[in-house]
């Protein structure tokens, strides 16, 4: 026995003898003798709690997370403050526990959550149709594809370079298998600039704001791709939909994205949820999980599990998408949250953080050494390109104890010194202060370009 | 419906859909035993008016909560009308596949294809294997 | 609990303007003018109609929906194929300690190494599970890890300059494995199934052409039977050059007992959420990792965890993210996988520990067939025999038909009657070669009473039903809802709260 299992040697025996054998071994009879294991896995003796507690926090003191640096880190997941009532209700073992709910009498609870997340990304959208969560942006991105496929069955995605490389990564990585051909609109002055559209487009993605941070014209690149029959897919960061147009609004078809920064820790990446919306027209191909308003027997109100001929457990192999586990505990922290920072809230934390990314694009704008990458709007996070080597002022600053941005070069070789600065909530002008003095006294100690004038 | 019923003057496909003759037009749908077999239907995706269907081939869907099955053509031709008061009332499928459940009508492309298809006896034979 | 008239309120219904629960901080920058900031033509016409609540408010709203879900920690929970076992109360105290929670996934590798050596440790403990000697922890979830394993197949074959458009999965297979070979870019091909529950040798002999790239199985089967003959299957699969792809869902019944690598797969996925405690959630999150031989390797997710050993004397090894794979199929999904989870399920490898790992693996097959053996006494079994006369492993498939011909009331009604007795009942309706089937997976962390007590349940609404099948057929009753109009729910949906 282990502290989870709770077999005696007198239930063994009463069991085995109820069963009709001698021993646990009988039962793996049907295993070939040449597939059984003949030596314990190399897994090492198991561990008490104490044991296993004091591992995982000496390998988490080895890693320097945001508690322990004032970091300006972005790209697609934010450190905002997440409210101490989400815990308290996720954890509950009435939400952690339980599977999907596969039998809705008994799952009331999930459903109705799902059935509020479902409206708080509707309203964030401004699009009518919801599901209940997918994993998280960038395969959204890549779920939405599938969707504009299966729709018009076209063969080319336009992509812009604005969007998440990771996000344009899933795309290719299934556009290939779908025998579709990717081709990236560029960046033009910060915003995309969309080729012409034949009738093979099946869509055209955008991101909204955004890699670079700037805030796109959704409506005439909709505008453009109807003209082309193409469906439009916007990927967009949620909080900033709290004042931006809607990708409703806009025309735009698909609008998925990351939810991380609502409600979700950073976790190194993951778990979060992705949201994905639609228009009406498109619900009947969205995929994951809808919850929809019903009634019972006796005309209570009540909520299930619905559009399931979509899903993989009944349409197989024509299923819009093999989504089975999403995550609905992280879409359920997301709806808390969205319903803590309320109406109001919401609109009070994006201009605060409006306010202060301007605050710290004009600051870091006027240091010498630093330039704008692009001037157009941005909501909370903007692109700077530095005249020293980034990876110097990175470590210049971080031994300040700030952590200044996500370096571009990687992804984005023509910005070989760029540097990506995010903002959230927890950035205090204090905090923007100090990153712009240490990262105004490292390039200084780093300027590269040789001022002869020549 | 609730009693299984085939009526004598259509045609049956084994694919459980029925057609009504008319000359060179036919009125297809599905049988008694596809919308018994399916449960209450809630979508029935129907296809453009002017779309070429083809004999023993599927044409559209139909959903029930828990399935989905292909409605497969009997005879081959052109849609020339759908069953729009289906959008709003599904369930008629189940109600009164023969009369108000009817899918779409079909202007024929071979009308000698109608010879391949079994009377209301025959399929009934067919259903009891 | 007892009900309120108002429980089915949603949140908004809840809401009054003014309302709030979050106060932004003061502005202590310059403020400038928003539409300067943001042109009118950037901004919405009106805001998110989001809630209007307070603290309070949202605590009890969704504290009181809580107690309108059944859950595991309140009750046996056997849902054939989800492994619903116990989540280790441990494994939120340490996934939330901030060195793990509170990391940016673009962290420089050089400031996360406990993060990376986690995820090493885990991907080697993984590896030995399997048999397999790479791991990528990347895919989401199952569905992911099954679109990982399929889409590694495209790139090996590409890569041989092969053309193939088939994959094959039995007529058993969960449901995830036909919709990922769609949605990867194959056609469906089924192979059926046996007498005795097992691969019907003949059919794949058959279909196994050199047009298939792949054969997906799971093993034990979705019937809770073992393949019997997988060293055939094996031989058949390799012998047309297609890859062997092991679906992980019931990894639970052979863990430190057999392999699926030495069993000859190539690829496995593993669901986090299932045999490794990742709590389901309501729905997810989960994650599904997969192994692969060295064959293929060169085409796994990048970036990779990888750790590089020091060439300086004395200096630690390294852990870092390899994004130089020139072959790699690319990404499905951003960063680098579910963190979180993996700190859960490490925590549980490494408080089970090999024989804990081989102690839940038979205690899984153990409590399953005891809870099968109960259900084969008379008056059960007559009316629920199992399909298939085997011993069985983790899992069981029990058929319904007997008692919807003899008792008149179908594996749907048993299962809403069994909500009234305060369990959640097993899967119903799959797999599809079972008629009315039933499939139930104890799993390891149940006693011996909670199976007795099961067994009860079940002969007592089997009794009752011989007496007046009605009540079945009308039930669940206690719940807080009855049964529900899902056609209605279809015809004509309703997802979103109206305003």
């Amino acid at each position: 026995m282990t502290r989870y299992t709770s077999v005696t040697d007198t239930d063994l025996s009463e069991m085995l003898a109820t069963i009709g054998v001698g021993s646990i071994e009988e039962l793996f009879a049907d295993i070939p003798a040449a597939l059984r294991l003949t030596r314990p896995l190399s897994l090492g003796p198991g561990l008490s709690e104490q044991e296993v507690y004091e591992e995982l926090r000496a390998l988490a003191a080895r890693s320097t997370s945001a508690e322990d640096e004032v970091s300006f880190l972005g790209a697609g997941m934010y450190d905002h403050y997440v409210p101490a009532l989400i815990d308290s209700i996720i954890l509950r073992s009435e939400f952690l526990t339980p599977y999907t709910p596969y039998q809705p009498e008994i799952s009331q609870g999930g459903l109705q959550a799902m059935f509020e997340y479902q409206t708080a990304i509707s309203e964030l959208t401004g699009l009518p149709v919801s599901n209940a969560s997918v994993y998280e942006g960038p395969s959204a991105v890549a779920a939405a594809g599938y969707v504009a496929k299966i729709t018009n069955g076209r063969k080319r995605f336009v992509v812009s370079r604005g969007v998440h490389p990771h996000s344009r990564e899933c795309v290719r990585t299934l556009a290939h298998a779908w025998e579709m051909d990717v081709v990236e609109a560029p960046l033009n002055a910060g915003v995309t600039e969309l080729p012409e559209l034949g009738d093979d487009v099946s869509a055209v993605i955008v991101q909204q704001p955004n890699f670079l941070g700037a805030v796109e014209d959704l409506s005439a690149l909709a505008g453009k791709a109807k003209q082309a029959g193409a469906l439009t897919i916007a990927a967009c960061d949620p909080l900033p939909l709290a004042l931006l147009k809607t990708p409703g609004e806009c025309g735009v078809d698909i609008a998925v994205g990351e939810g991380q920064s609502l409600g979700n820790r950073l976790d190194f990446g993951g778990p979060s949820f992705g949201f994905f919306a639609a228009t009406e027209a498109l619900m009947r191909r969205m995929p994951g999980r809808i919850a929809g308003e019903t009634k019972d027997i006796d005309g209570k109100r009540g909520f299930v599990l619905t559009l399931q001929t979509r899903e993989q457990h009944i349409r197989r192999e024509k299923a819009t998408s093999n989504i089975c586990t999403a995550q609905a505990l992280n879409a359920l922290a997301g709806v808390i949250y969205l319903s803590w920072l309320g109406r109001q809230g919401i609109v009070e934390l994006v201009e605060l953080m409006l306010q202060r990314t301007a605050y710290a694009r004009d600051r870091l704008g006027a240091i010498d050494g630093v330039a704008l990458l692009h001037d157009r709007p941005v909501v909370r996070e903007f692109a700077i390109t530095l005249d020293a080597p980034v990876d110097r002022v990175i470590a210049l600053c971080r031994e300040q104890g700030i952590n200044p941005g996500y370096p571009l070069a990687r992804e984005y070789p023509e910005y070989p010194n760029g540097l990506l600065v995010a903002m959230t909530e927890r950035r205090t002008r204090a905090d923007i202060d100090r990153l712009a003095d240490a990262l105004g006294a490292a390039v200084a100690a780093n300027r590269q370009t040789v001022r002869t004038g020549a | 419906m609730a009693d299984p019923s085939y009526p004598e003057d259509l045609k049956y496909h084994p694919e459980h859909d029925w057609a009504r003759i008319d000359g060179e037009t036919a009125t297809f749908g599905v049988t008694w035993y596809a919308q018994d077999a399916l449960g209450e239907v809630v979508f029935f995706d129907a296809p453009d008016v002017g779309a070429e269907v083809s004999k023993d081939q599927p044409y559209t869907e139909v959903e029930s909560v828990k399935a989905v099955s292909d409605v497969f053509a009997p005879l081959s031709g052109e849609v020339t009308a759908v069953n729009d008061a289906l959008a709003d009332k599904p369930e008629t499928i189940n109600e009164d596949p023969y009369g108000e459940g009817w899918l779409v009508k079909v202007k024929l492309s071979d009308p000698s294809e109608v010879d391949a298809l079994m009377d209301s006896a025959e399929y009934q034979a067919s259903l009891e294997q | 609990m007892i009900a309120q008239a108002d429980d089915t309120l949603t949140i908004y219904e809840r809401s009054k303007a003014g309302r709030r629960a979050f106060v932004a901080p003061e502005l202590d920058v310059p403020e400038r003018p928003l539409d300067e900031l943001l042109p009118p033509e950037t901004r919405r016409a009106e805001r998110p109609r989001l809630p209007e609540v307070a603290e309070p408010e949202i605590v009890r709203h969704y504290n009181r929906l809580s107690k309108r879900n059944f859950d595991l920690d309140t009750g046996f929970y056997p849902l054939g194929s989800c492994t619903m076992k116990h989540n280790p109360k441990l494994h939120e105290r340490v996934a939330g300690m901030a060195g793990h929670a509170r990391m940016h996934p673009l962290q420089d590798p050089r400031y996360a190494q406990g993060a990376l050596e986690l995820m090493w440790r885990l991907q080697d403990a993984l590896a030995e599970v399997a048999g397999l000697p790479h791991v990528s922890l990347q895919p989401s979830a199952g569905s992911q890890g099954e679109l990982a394993g399929v889409l590694l197949t495209r790139a090996l074959h590409e890569d041989r300059g092969e053309h193939r458009t088939k994959v094959l999965t039995p007529d058993t297979a969960h449901g995830t494995n036909p919709a990922t070979v769609t949605m990867a870019g194959y056609e469906v091909v089924k192979v059926g199934t046996d007498a005795r529950g097992n691969v019907d040798l003949d059919d794949l002999r058959a279909k196994a052409t050199e047009d298939v790239a792949c054969l997906m199985l799971t093993n034990p089967s979705t019937l809770g039977l073992f393949e019997t003959g997988i060293e055939e299957i094996e031989r058949i699969v390799h012998g047309v050059g297609a890859t062997l792809y092991y679906d992980g869902a019931n990894l639970n019944a052979i863990m430190g007992i057999s392999r699926p690598g030495d069993m000859g797969f190539d690829i496995v996925h593993f669901n986090l959420h299932k045999s490794f405690t990742q709590p389901h959630g309501g729905g997810g999150p989960g994650a599904g990792p997969v192994a692969v031989s060295d064959q293929i390797e060169p085409y796994l997710p990048r970036p990779q965890v990888v750790r590089r050993e020091s060439t300086t004397n004395g200096k630690e090894p390294f852990y870092d993210l390899d994004y130089d794979r020139p072959k790699s199929i690319g990404r499905l999904r951003g960063f680098q996988g579910n963190y979180g989870v993996f700190v859960r399920s490490y925590a549980y490898i490494r408080s089970l520990g090999a024989p804990g790992l081989r102690e839940a693996s038979e205690t899984a097959v153990l409590n399953a067939n005891y809870l099968l053996a109960l259900l084969r006494r008379a008056g059960v079994a007559e009316y629920l025999p199992v399909a298939y006369d085997r011993v069985c492993m983790h899992e069981f498939v029990l058929s319904g038909e007997p008692m919807r011909r003899d008792l008149h009331i179908k594996t749907l009604d048993m299962a809403k009657r069994l909500l009234d007795h305060g369990v959640h009942p097993p899967t119903v309706y799959f797999p599809l070669v079972v008629e009315e089937a039933l499939m139930v997976e104890p799993t390891e962390t149940e006693t011996k009473e909670t199976l007795d007590h099961f067994a009860e349940i079940v002969a007592d609404i089997l009794r009752e039903a011989a007496e007046d099948p009605e009540i079945a057929r009308a039930a669940p009753y206690t719940t807080p809802v009855r049964r529900l109009d899902e056609a209605g729910a279809a015809r004509h949906p309703v997802v979103r709260q109206a305003m």
